[in-house]
């Protein structure tokens, strides 16, 4: 399993990239392999305001719909609208072209709540 | 998990939804061949001089109808006429004949058959029924008129399933081993052995069913793995053999099946004889004939891609709620949306344009004939 070490993390295997005011976010690897075959993605709305730990986006593969939460407290601004056409990126370049959304967070004291790369590989053993 | 498996409790048993990826097992099935391990399912041998009219009284579908050598879907049906399990019944012998059931069932279809040993006798038949029986009591043998054993926990079994499976057969058993004809089964010697050859499946591809006793199980699994390694096979879990029988609209007994429903609403009366003068549920059947089917199972497919369907998602027809989905998934086949739902009757029409609600938001589909993906001509 791929874990960047320049990332953050979240216990629900979403990855964060921090871009200064603004983070990037996927799910991981272990995530993906997990989920196999994405099949569908439905994207968060731009303009959203989401708190840490709400449901944001839903990740379906084959067998089953699972839910993609906001990491921190932000808005939406981007959400990456090539996952409509190609859910599948999520499966082949997770911390790639396979990112779904970026919030614009309000305190980046709040991410200091979320784990390292060591911490994450701890997780999931 | 040798092979990477993702491994789920299911019906008591560890078993692998997928090896490698769903999609691609199931994409190795209708273009190859791809190989199951059904041995959780449950495995009956039921024999005794009764045993005809028992299992008539017992099942839906009507035993008399079974050559030695055939098989035939059937249902095993409770007092209201609702569906404990569907299962297959094959004569194996001239005195025997094998149940296949849904593992998840295996231990309250063999306790609802033990409870109901004593059903049956009432036919005058010259080979079976109450005066084999009553001649066997008189010479003092004890014996019941038929006898259910359950060997499933000493048998194993595998599918092999796909456009490859007689390349496959051969090349397991001998080039001049005939195959079974389609719902037949055969004995063939593999090994010290005789395995059962059953040409079934839950696929909709060409296939069989191999039945063995349990010691044989990783010796036949190797081979088959080996022996199809050259045809493209996959081993493939139940994720695909959800995917590749939703697609057929066969039906899964705990999603499309239940006690609570029963084999005409599922739209299945083809396997129940009711011309038979007994058998257990046939009176609610009759009353359900009489009356017509509140609700119905039928196949359905998206109008847009979407999101797929899920089962328990709500069924709308001009704003009003018509029905539940019990199955659906993303077609590999098709990449499309599909699944089946129980809908009030009069909306169960081919053509009819239904709503799935799928997280607060209502996405038009239609009512399909079955089955939902049909082979192109090759």
């Amino acid at each position: 399993m791929i874990i960047p070490d320049d990332l953050l993390y979240t216990e629900s295997h979403e990855w964060i990239k921090r871009e200064g005011e603004k983070i990037r976010v996927g799910v991981t690897d272990h995530a993906q392999s997990e989920l196999t075959d994405v099949v569908f993605v439905e994207l968060p709305k731009l303009g959203r305001q989401v708190n840490a730990k709400e449901p944001i986006a839903v990740v379906e593969s084959v067998k089953a719909a699972s839910d993609i939460y906001a990491p921190v407290k932000g808005t939406v601004v981007e959400a990456n609208n090539a996952l409509e056409a190609d859910p599948g990126l999520i499966n082949r370049e997770p911390y790639g072209q396979g990112w779904i959304f970026v919030l614009k967070i309000e305190n980046p004291d709040d991410l200091k709540n979320l784990k390292d790369a060591a911490a994450y590989k701890k997780q999931i053993g | 998990m040798r092979l990477g498996a993702k491994m789920v409790p299911f019906g008591g048993w560890l078993m692998p939804v997928q090896y490698t990826s769903i999609v691609e097992e199931h994409q190795a099935v209708r273009n190859n061949v791809g190989v199951f391990d059904i041995s959780h399912m449950g495995q009956f041998i039921v024999d005794g001089a009764g045993r005809r009219d028992w299992l008539n009284s017992m099942l839906t579908n009507n035993v008399d109808k079974l050559d030695v050598g055939m098989g035939q879907y059937t249902f095993l049906l409770n007092d209201r006429g609702g569906i404990i399990d569907d299962l297959i019944v094959y004569r194996i012998d001239e005195h025997k004949y094998l149940l296949v059931v849904n593992a998840a069932r295996a231990d309250e279809d063999f306790a609802w058959l033990q409870n109901h040993l004593s059903e049956g006798r009432s036919l005058n038949r010259a080979d079976g029924g109450l005066p084999a029986f009553a001649k066997a009591t008189a010479r003092g043998e004890t014996a019941a008129p038929c006898n259910p054993t359950n060997r499933s926990a000493n048998f194993g079994a595998v599918a092999i399933q796909g456009p490859r499976t007689i390349a496959l057969f051969h090349a397991l058993f001998g080039k001049d081993i005939e195959l079974p004809a389609r719902n037949h089964i055969v004995d063939v010697p593999f090994n010290t052995t005789n395995l059962s050859v059953a040409r079934t499946g839950y696929t909709g591809e060409d296939g069989i069913e191999v039945f063995f006793p349990a010691k044989e199980a990783v010796k036949f699994w190797s081979a088959v793995l080996e022996r199809g390694e050259p045809l493209g096979i996959k081993p493939c879990g139940l994720g695909a053999r959800d995917t590749l029988r939703l697609e057929m609209c066969y039906p899964l007994n705990g999603s499309d099946l239940s006690p609570e429903r029963n084999p005409i609403e599922a739209g299945l009366g083809f396997f129940v004889d009711l011309a038979k003068p007994h058998f257990i549920g046939r009176d609610a059947l009759l009353k359900t004939n009489e009356f017509g089917p509140r609700e119905k199972l039928v196949p359905f497919r998206m109008k847009e891609k979407g999101p797929p369907p899920r089962p328990h998602y709500t069924v709308f027809r001009n704003g009003k709620r018509i029905g539940e989905v019990t199955s659906g998934t993303l077609s590999p086949s098709l990449n499309w949306g599909i699944g089946m739902a129980y809908v009030s009757s009069a909306h169960a029409k081919i053509g009819a344009e239904i709503d799935i609600e799928i997280r607060a938001q209502k996405f038009p589909a239609t009512v399909e004939k079955k089955p939902l993906y049909r082979k192109p001509a090759s």
